[in-house]
């Protein structure tokens, strides 16, 4: 393996080989009722309690199309740059399956609610555009439960006939790295839009990884195996890792690749077939008789698109122009939601005398480190953007140390406290008097006369002692920058 | 009062609302017919005891408002019934109990009407003759050992036996029309997306529609006017202007302009339909209506675009029949030995065979040259009507090509079967109205129907040109009685 110029190849011998990789990511729909009937859709709530007649596919029982749901999809085709397509229709992909009530899945086969689009990454190198294929509007299905009885399967149709949007990615992708920006990118863009709430870890945001292999240079695609159903980032990274190379090997050993389906086996990190291309099931297609082709006017479009919010992308470009932050320093503040509401937040409770850089540094420094180690999101970050607003403009105009501020700020935490309060309670206030300061200096060069004998005759990092001195004086509260001006003068 | 079991909703109605007859008398009535009647096998769950309560309970309490006020009725086991078994004529559905109410039949208990049982069909709606009954043949009241037509075979033999003053059938591809012709009542087959499909059991999705089913167009137009209704619930039914079809119903179809399709006259037609055919044409002229000839010529597609489209959707609307959530289920090694068993031994053969044929049309690789192929022949018939409809405002054709036929005389030959519909599955397969009216008999005495095909959503124009026609033609049912001892 080597990532020379940040390609990421795989070598053998004397071949290198490039990793194509398509992504089908299943997002589900963050939407209060399911995409053909009214049943809830809270996650983790009691086994089959949020279950419609509808969803057990009861006899005579008819799907009714969630106009919310829709609005969300074509929301985010919007977010991705993509087509909407006015006409779209659903079909009936037919497969038994114990939880899969009604014996099919109602989907979007052939002409799915959103056409191509593309998305972008930033990637250490430069910007990377990836395709998108489409979108297209499905039902999940419920969830079979196979470890809680010796004898029987269990079936939890909570989550049967939730809204889910199938996002296919073209075939552009080449390295995990880029995997991984992809997701987070595409998660960072539904979260904006309110479309998708990205929770991997309960299930709303999964991908099938499409992984094939070529010789570099080669313009032609390799036979590619499908990797279902990876419900992480990591995972799907190492699934590619261990599948690419799985590839690779049997390439140089002279072996043809097999089209198929595989499993990745997260305890032991290898793919294992799961059904070759012939075992394939013929899911007999064919447009949904219960619902009429799904038809969208212009105008609705047009009202949806007057609904988007600023997106990430502008959102960065904006940063960038008007507060003049590095791109790095953009990505970081736009690529979750909450943290640009935060950031943003903070900069209009900043008022006039801003100072952006300081605030940024702030919430990238300090706010995160406490947000980290207390397993926070910024969302739920103890101090208000407000109090937060405050404390920069406390350091800003001089009224505390940067120093002290790190103190004021670790109190802040516990309650969400003003910080001008507890300035004024802890007697925290910087010492900016300069006359005061004078004495203090003068007091200092008195008791330590040899130590300012040696500074001048030359031994200049003395003068950090003396500094130290003052601070420890003044009890930290002493400006540091009229701590320096005098001591020069008076040294 | 004799003979109640003899009037016709209309009279029932009167005789209700003038208090000439209680709910109780009337239902008794009819219970006690159908009690009587069993040989006869039309229903598959009786209600009688709570239906007797009902009445009871109207009696005290009438509310004669109402389009049906206290009106006993039995209906098709395709419809949903809540606490009442609804068994579809399956044994996968032997002990299904639904929690809810279809659409149809709550329109029509909220017009005061009473349930009596359920009535039998074939096997999820599949078949001519209800042979495929899970629960057995039914006997129809013309003839001992004559099928009543099918699939709403329990229901055109309740009819015209008087178990029931009305019905309501299900229409697929002839199921009201069909057996109302073989057994001499009026059946009416709505416009697509007139009455909805919420919670009836489902044959083939896109053909599938609840009508009315009775002794006189006059009573039908009055339960369809209850029947139908726009449903958000089902996405396929449509928000028009209903007509009050009972009270708008007239015989002056003077200036009319009727079609006559030459493509209906078909190889092997027995003469006594053509002859009906030719009366029928009189009977219009009659009543100041023109006849034309008109061509709908992609007619003879229509039964094998029909025999692909309806089973390829009841392959996938039957695959929920499945042994996990509900119904019947069979043991099995594991799942997929659990799915073959429960299918193997719950649905009956002529459901399999569907299932079958559906499977095979909608395959990769196949798609395209049946199912593909058939929904464009569909659109090519749907435009032949509309061609017509530029011309003429109905259209009239025999409704079967043949009489009713003895029970077991076409069970081994399906495609004898399927040449029953083929006056009946056009209309289906372009989502029209159509009605078959009785108009006459044959040498054996058997009921033959004439259809009077409709625009869309023109329910009112054929319901006026079979009111018109009834009147001229005066049929006689001959009910005999045979089957009561």
């Amino acid at each position: 393996m080597s990532k020379k110029d940040s390609e990421y190849l795989i070598n053998r011998k004397d071949n290198q080989y490039e990793v194509v990789i398509g992504l089908e990511v299943h997002a589900q729909v963050l939407s209060e009722s399911k995409l053909f009937s009214t049943s809830a859709t809270k996650f983790g709530a009691e086994p089959n309690t949020q279950v419609s007649l509808v969803d057990a596919a009861f006899p005579g029982m008819l799907p009714v199309i969630n106009e919310f749901c829709v609005k969300q999809a074509i929301k985010t085709g919007i977010g991705l740059n993509a087509k909407i397509n006015k006409r779209s229709v659903f079909d009936r992909k037919n497969y038994f399956y114990a939880d899969l009530p009604q014996g099919y899945q109602i989907s979007q086969f052939k002409d799915p609610i959103v056409g191509e689009g593309k998305v972008i990454l930033d990637m250490p190198n430069g910007q990377k555009e990836v395709g998108i294929e489409r979108l297209h509007l499905e039902q999940d299905a419920g969830k079979s439960i196979h470890d809680l009885d010796p004898q029987n399967t269990f079936v939890d149709l909570n989550r049967s006939g939730v809204a889910l949007m199938e996002i296919v990615s073209k075939p552009d992708l080449r390295s995990p790295d880029e995997v991984n920006a992809y997701i987070k990118k595409l998660r960072s863009i539904m979260r904006y839009l309110g479309t998708c709430d990205g929770n991997m870890q309960e299930g709303s945001l999964r991908a099938d990884v499409n992984v094939s292999v070529r010789p570099k240079g080669s313009k032609e695609f390799g036979t590619r195996c499908e990797i279902k159903n990876v419900n992480s980032i990591k995972f799907m990274q190492m699934a590619i890792e261990y599948e690419a190379n799985r590839q690779v090997d049997l390439i140089e050993e002279g072996k043809t690749i097999d089209q198929e389906t595989r499993l990745f086996d997260t305890k032991k990190n290898e793919t294992r077939s799961m059904r070759s291309k012939e075992d394939a099931h013929d899911y007999r297609y064919f447009p949904d008789p219960d619902l009429l082709p799904l038809e969208v006017s212009e105008k609705f479009i047009e009202e949806l698109k007057n609904d988007i919010p600023e997106l990430p992308d502008d959102k960065k470009k904006r940063f960038i122009e008007e507060f003049k932050l590095s791109s790095y320093e953009a990505n970081i503040l736009v690529s979750d939601i909450d943290t640009a509401k935060y950031f943003e937040e903070v900069v209009a409770k900043m008022g006039k005398n801003k100072d952006i850089r300081l605030a940024v540094n702030w919430i990238t420094g300090e706010l995160f480190a406490v947000l980290n180690s207390k397993g926070l999101e910024i969302s739920q970050s103890p101090v208000s953007a407000k109090n937060f607003a405050i404390l920069i403009n406390l350091i800003k105009n001089g009224t505390i140390s940067g120093k002290i501020a790190k103190t004021v700020f670790e109190l802040m935490i516990d309650g969400d406290k003003d910080p001008q309060n507890i300035v004024e309670e802890k007697g925290l206030k910087q010492q900016s008097d300069p006359k005061a300061l004078e004495a203090l200096i003068d007091k200092i060069i008195n008791d330590n006369r040899e130590k300012a004998i040696e500074y001048k005759q030359g031994k200049e990092k003395l003068f950090g002692f003396f500094v130290g001195q003052a601070m420890k004086a003044s009890g930290g509260k002493a400006n540091p920058q009229l701590i320096n001006e005098i001591l020069k003068k008076k040294l | 009062m004799s003979d109640i079991t003899k009037q016709s909703l209309t009279e029932l109605v009167e005789n209700i609302k003038n208090k000439k007859l209680s709910s109780t008398d009337v239902t008794k009535a009819f219970i006690d017919r159908s009690e009587k009647s069993e040989e006869l096998n039309a229903y598959i769950t009786n209600d009688f005891i709570s239906a007797l309560d009902k009445a009871k309970k109207f009696d005290q309490k009438p509310n004669f408002n109402l389009k049906l006020p206290g009106i006993p009725m039995a209906v098709k086991d395709l419809f949903c019934t809540k606490n009442i078994k609804t068994t579809a004529g399956s044994k996968i559905l032997n002990n299904f109990v639904p929690t809810y109410e279809s659409t149809v039949t709550e329109n029509i208990w909220n017009e005061g009407a009473i349930l009596l049982g359920k009535l039998n069909c074939d096997e999820f709606a599949m078949g001519s003759s209800n042979e495929t009954s899970f629960f057995g043949n039914v006997q129809s009241p013309i003839d001992k050992n004559l099928v009543p037509g099918g699939s709403s075979g329990g229901s055109a033999s309740a009819v015209a036996g008087q178990l029931t003053p009305i019905t309501i059938g299900t229409d697929t591809g002839g199921s009201i029309r069909q057996p109302a012709s073989f057994t001499g009542i009026v059946g009416l087959k709505p416009t697509y997306g007139s009455c909805s499909r919420y919670g009836i059991v489902a044959f083939a999705s896109s053909l599938d529609q609840a009508g009315p089913m009775a002794q006189n167009v006059k009573d039908c137009a009055l339960l369809h006017e209850v029947i139908s209704s726009y449903d958000p619930k089902d996405s396929t039914s449509i928000d028009f202007k209903r007509n009050h079809f009972s009270k708008e119903l007239t015989n002056n179809i003077k200036g009319k302009k009727i079609g006559i399709p030459k493509e209906y006259r078909v190889d092997g037609m027995p003469k006594e339909i053509e002859d009906l055919w030719q009366k029928g044409i009189q009977y219009i002229k009659d009543c100041g209506a023109e006849t034309i000839d008109i061509s709908l010529p992609n007619t003879s597609y229509a039964l094998p675009t029909y025999y692909i489209v309806a089973p390829a959707e009841a392959s996938s609307n039957l695959a929920r029949y499945d042994g996990v959530k509900y119904g019947f289920r069979a043991k099995g090694e594991n799942l997929i030995d659990m799915y073959e068993k429960t299918r193997s031994e719950g649905f009956g053969a002529e459901v399999q065979r569907r299932i079958m044929i559906g499977t095979y049309v909608l395959s990769s690789g196949y798609y395209d040259a049946y199912y593909l192929k058939a929904q464009k022949v569909r659109k090519l018939i749907k435009n032949d009507f509309d061609e017509a409809y530029k011309k003429v405002d109905a259209i009239l054709t025999p409704s079967t090509p043949s009489s009713a036929f003895k029970i077991g005389e076409k069970t081994n030959d399906p495609v004898s079967m399927y040449l029953n519909d083929i006056f009946t599955v056009p209309v289906n397969l372009a989502g029209l109205p159509g009605i078959s009216i009785p108009a006459g008999h044959d040498s054996k005495g058997y009921p033959l129907g004439l259809q009077i095909i409709g625009k869309a959503f023109d329910e009112q124009n054929i319901l006026n040109i079979a009111y018109a026609m009834e009147e001229k033609i005066s049929f006689k049912n001959k009910i005999t009685d045979w089957w009561i001892k």
